[in-house]
């Protein structure tokens, strides 16, 4: 536990948003993680990226199951709404949080070992539903709250603190994702906070489900020499496949002269993902490209937004719910009554 | 850019604001903490150790500390550094003990010091422990110069005064009072080792307008304020005009107000912008019903039948800047008095001019900015006495150079070979979030300065106005101070580059970034910098990516929470000690030719 809680006096250039705040507002309670977890990183740019959204605290839900990484909601946004769930069970609950009411905005943050083993199943079908929301998998390769086993993520040879090699291959979020049928694929790393903000940018954006898989290196029990999730390792093989540039909607696009190379990928509210090819044969829009993109790179840490579909509907333009959260409905609509029951009950003999 | 070297003391000594301000560059942060524990007279001596009157100073100091605070630079009011001195004087125990021994043979040198103020008796307190026999010349039946004759008793009560002054000259000085010195030639006669003069700026300006010479009612307010110290004036007129707004000015008409008069008004020819008096001076002044009165020029003196009457003025009405006026009109104020409070000079008449210490066109001697040493080997001078008029914690601090020349002098070591400043650092850390120190930043406001209620404060001449600070307004400014002395001391090899410091830090002050030219880098901070007179800490390059570790220290508030969210401790607190060399303290043989 920090010695204190962090002062509210800040620096006065500060900026503000255009809802007045600044970007201290969109912190949270202290971190009680171990100094120098990246997950802490990944929670200030979630901040960044809210407050340059300018997002209202109070639209907003974060939800979780359980890890160090589930922790994290805690520490940003204290104005949000919040449900820290059971260990894997994120996506559910998000979901019905969803289905009741569309017009917060959904950040589920899970771990490696929350979202690739108890949770997956879970995971796969938030995907499948294309169901609205910002999820980050905090990356460490370790079950980090229980102390470091090897998690579903972890590469083969990767060593544990004590010297043992893990065995067993890796589960991909990113091709997981890809192969399920998400609709926006990404991977960043915690140490780069530069390619981090507008990714998160962008999936808040998104119109449908948008896995941001984080390499987040766990400095108590994954960062030695032979473990591939080390802050170390992971900038020796990072590599940037795209270079993206968030554009929301409301501010102006200045003209780009002919800019060789730029990608513009209208997102569904009308902002734009600005997408500078970093290899010459990555297309962005094309999920078999990127998945054997992914494949021809085994050692590399491919970082980058690597696929967006915005044509996809979402969960609730798939079952035709109503545009406003259940709550504003009115009671005669929301329960017609016995009546309208039964002439339902009625079709089904 | 460079990386920062902070094994210089400069470095860290400049993120501790006050004392990089001070003059005599007094541990501000470190006797805070001594007040806030309650250790009274360590805080005192610790005070003492550099400016040597922390009664007196924690009264009158001109408190140059105070602006440069960077609690000022976050909340728009620096630590009330001054009155928590005076707390450290007045809640002291008695420090006969504490004071540092004399040596009972003597070294065989023997000293003049010409005056008994601030400069000669800092330069008696430091040449006493070493063993030379120090003989004070003053002109004055008493000790202290203008802090005795000169700065009301209101202000600094003659107690606080005496006892510090006791302080030194129990020591052993030999002080002649009633002898001023009329020869610099019959003195040097003597034999003296070497000779000190801090004799002041003893002359008050005049103003030669018509009518000045016609009246005994217009008074210089120097020598006034001295014959009202030494009680040969104990009343004035109801109407008083003083001329001038500077700090002599403040303590002439509040002065006034203690000897009779009502209706007494300061004449400024300026806007107020321009006033030289503390802004606190002022604030106490009018709340005594003082009426301070802008843009008058005095042009005449009216004398009636032998008799002070008034005072015409041009008015004034001023440019922008406030560099170019034009006469709008004329007024005439009627008084009974007038004081004349417009600057004071050096004279020199008792120094012949053929003693080879020269004087300069304005009649100013010349004397080395460093080793107060004049053109005559083995005569120095210091306080007002050198470069005219300044204040008490000048006056302080050339002594203490004038004392390390005059120790070289007498030790065949040459003047310019100075001691450098040293420096301690040492880590904070007691545990995994626990620090020796109150690191939490405390809102609390600037506690304001109670006075003697406005009718009581008149009875008599020596009641002071201000009644320190309550134990309670003690508890709560003494958690103002930022603990700036607290340094945050970075160690780039240990450095993972995981951002925790960065995104920790409430005032923004921490940077990762690529190298550039400081200027850019300044532009890239997490915060712009907004102070570029405030130092940019840059480290060696970053392990892993070679990137910098940029730190704009402008506004740090210490709180430790970069070191202890780094989890390799490339970050740690250091408490940093500024060494300060003394007369006769050799920092491990470390000397700086000049
Ligand atoms: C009205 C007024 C108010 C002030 N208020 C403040 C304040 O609040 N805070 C502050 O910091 N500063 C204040 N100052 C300035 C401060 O008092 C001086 O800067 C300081 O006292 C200078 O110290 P000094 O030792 O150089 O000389 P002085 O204090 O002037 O002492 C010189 C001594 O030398 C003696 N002397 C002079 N000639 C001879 C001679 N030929 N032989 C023997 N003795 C001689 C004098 O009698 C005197 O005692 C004030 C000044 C004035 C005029
Ligand atoms: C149902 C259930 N099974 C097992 C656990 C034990 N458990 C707690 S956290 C955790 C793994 C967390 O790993 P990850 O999601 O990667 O989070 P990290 O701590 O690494 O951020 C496990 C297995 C649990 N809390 N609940
Ligand atoms: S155990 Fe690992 S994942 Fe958990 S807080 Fe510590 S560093 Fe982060
Ligand atoms: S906050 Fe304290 S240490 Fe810092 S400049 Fe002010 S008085 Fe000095
Ligand atoms: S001590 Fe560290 S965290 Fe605190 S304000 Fe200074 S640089 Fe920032
Ligand atoms: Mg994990």
């Amino acid at each position: 536990m920090p010695s204190i809680v962090k002062p509210a006096i800040a620096h006065p250039s500060l900026a503000r948003n255009e809802i007045g705040l600044t970007v201290r507002d969109y912190e949270g309670a202290m971190s009680t993680l171990c100094a120098g977890c990246g997950h802490d990183s990944i929670t200030a740019a979630i901040v960044r990226a809210l407050f340059e959204l300018s997002l209202p605290p109070h639209q907003i839900a974060k939800l979780s199951g359980i890890g160090c990484s589930s922790k994290t909601p805690t520490y940003f946004v204290n104005g949000a709404h919040g449900f820290n769930s059971a260990h894997g069970r994120m996506p559910p609950i998000a979901t019905g949080a969803s289905a009741a009411n569309r017009a917060l905005t959904y950040i589920g943050i899970s771990g490696d070992g929350d979202s690739l083993s108890i949770g997956m199943g879970h995971l796969c079908h938030a995907m499948r539903r294309n169901l609205k929301m910002l999820y980050v998998i905090e990356n460490n390769g370790v079950y980090g709250l229980t102390k470091g086993q090897f998690s579903a993520s972890s590469d083969v040879g990767s060593k544990s603190k004590k010297g043992e090699a893990n065995t067993m291959s890796p589960i991909d979020p990113v091709l997981l994702g890809l192969s399920i049928g998400a609709t926006f694929v990404a991977r960043a790393f915690s140490g780069d906070k530069e390619q981090l903000v507008p990714i998160l940018k962008a999936a808040l954006s998104h119109r449908g489900f948008a896995l941001v898989d984080v390499i987040s290196p766990c400095v108590t029990f994954n960062d030695h020499v032979g473990s591939t999730k080390s802050y170390k390792s992971t900038r020796e093989r990072l590599m940037a496949a795209t270079e993206s540039d968030f554009v929301p909607h409301a501010s102006e696009i200045l003209a780009d002269i002919a800019p060789v190379g730029v990608t513009n990928v209208m997102m569904h509210d009308g902002s734009v993902l600005r997408f500078t090819r970093l290899p010459k044969d990555y297309d962005v829009t094309d999920r078999e490209k990127a998945f054997a993109y992914l494949k021809a790179h085994p050692n590399e840490v491919v970082t980058g937004v690597l696929f967006t579909d915005e044509s996809v509907i979402d969960m609730h333009e798939a079952n035709h719910t109503p545009d406003v959260p259940l709550v504003s409905l009115p009671y005669e609509v929301l329960c017609p009554g016995s009546a309208q029951l039964a002439e339902l009950m009625e079709e089904f003999r | 850019m460079n990386p920062t070297d902070t094994g210089n003391p400069d470095y860290f000594h400049k993120v501790v604001d006050c004392q990089w301000a001070c003059p005599a560059h007094t541990n501000v942060p470190e006797y805070i903490r001594l007040i806030a524990q309650g250790r009274y007279t360590d805080a005192y001596m610790l005070n003492r150790e550099s400016n040597v009157f922390p009664g007196i100073l924690g009264r009158t100091c001109d408190r140059p500390c105070e602006p440069a605070c960077r609690r000022g630079r976050l909340d728009g009011k620096p630590v009330a550094i001054c009155r928590l001195k005076r707390v450290a004087a007045d809640l002291k125990d008695d420090i006969t003990d504490l004071l540092p021994p004399i040596p009972v043979t003597k070294n065989g040198k023997r000293i003049a010091l010409i005056g008994a103020g601030p400069a000669s008796l800092t330069v008696a307190n430091d040449l006493m422990p070493l063993g030379y026999a120090v003989t004070i010349f003053e002109k004055s039946p008493i000790p202290g110069g203008l802090m005795r004759t000169n700065i009301p008793s209101f202000r600094l009560p003659e107690k606080v005064l005496n006892g510090e002054i006791d302080s030194i000259l129990n020591m052993g000085a030999e002080i002649r009072y009633d002898s001023p010195v009329e020869s610099m030639g019959a003195l040097l006669a003597q034999s003296f080792d070497a000779v000190f003069v801090g004799s002041g700026a003893p002359r008050g300006k005049d103003l030669e307008l018509p009518g000045r010479a016609d009246s005994d009612r217009i008074h210089i307010g120097i020598d006034w304020l001295g014959s009202v110290a030494f009680a040969h004036t104990d009343k004035i007129g109801e109407r008083v005009l003083i001329i001038g707004v500077g700090n002599t000015a403040m303590d002439c008409c509040r002065s006034s107000r203690r000897l009779g008069g009502k209706d007494i008004k300061v004449m400024a020819r300026r806007p107020r912008a321009y006033f030289k008096a503390s802004p606190w001076e002022l604030d106490d002044a009018e709340e005594e019903g003082v009426e301070i009165v802008i843009n008058h020029a005095p042009k005449r003196f009216i004398i009636e039948d032998g008799k002070l009457t008034g005072m015409e003025f041009e008015q004034l009405e001023w440019d922008e800047s406030a560099s170019k006026s034009k006469v709008t009109g004329t007024v005439i104020l009627p008084c009974d008095d007038v004081i004349l409070a417009i600057g004071q000079d050096n004279a020199f008449p008792w120094i012949e001019r053929d003693l080879g210490i020269e004087f300069d066109k304005w009649e100013m001697p010349a004397v080395n900015k460093v080793t107060f040493e004049s053109s005559r080997a083995g005569v120095f001078f210091g306080g007002d006495a050198a470069w005219g008029p300044k204040n008490i914690i000048w006056a302080v601090e050339h002594g203490h150079q004038a004392a390390i020349s005059i120790h070289n002098y007498c030790q065949s070591e040459a003047t310019s070979t100075r001691p450098v400043f040293g420096k301690n650092l040492i880590s904070q850390k007691m545990g995994m979030s626990e620090w020796s120190y109150h690191n939490d930043y405390n809102p609390a406001h600037r506690q304001k300065m109670q006075h003697v209620d406005l009718v009581k404060r008149f009875e008599e001449l020596d009641i002071e106005v201000e009644l320190g600070f309550s134990a309670e307004q003690t508890a709560r400014e003494v958690q103002r101070c930022l603990n700036c002395d607290v340094q945050t001391d970075f160690t780039a090899v240990k450095c993972i580059e995981c951002d925790a410091c960065i995104d920790i830090c409430p005032l923004s002050c921490l940077t990762i970034a690529p190298d550039a030219p400081e200027e850019v880098l300044r532009k890239r901070l997490s915060a712009p910098a907004i102070h570029p007179d405030q130092a940019l800490y840059a480290s060696l390059p970053l392990p892993q990516t070679g990137r910098l570790m940029l730190k704009d220290e402008d506004l740090c508030v210490h709180c430790g929470l970069c070191a202890e969210r780094c989890p390799t401790a490339a970050w740690d607190m250091q408490k940093f000690e500024l060494v300060i060399p003394y007369a006769g303290q050799p920092q491990n043989g470390l000397v700086a030719a000049v």
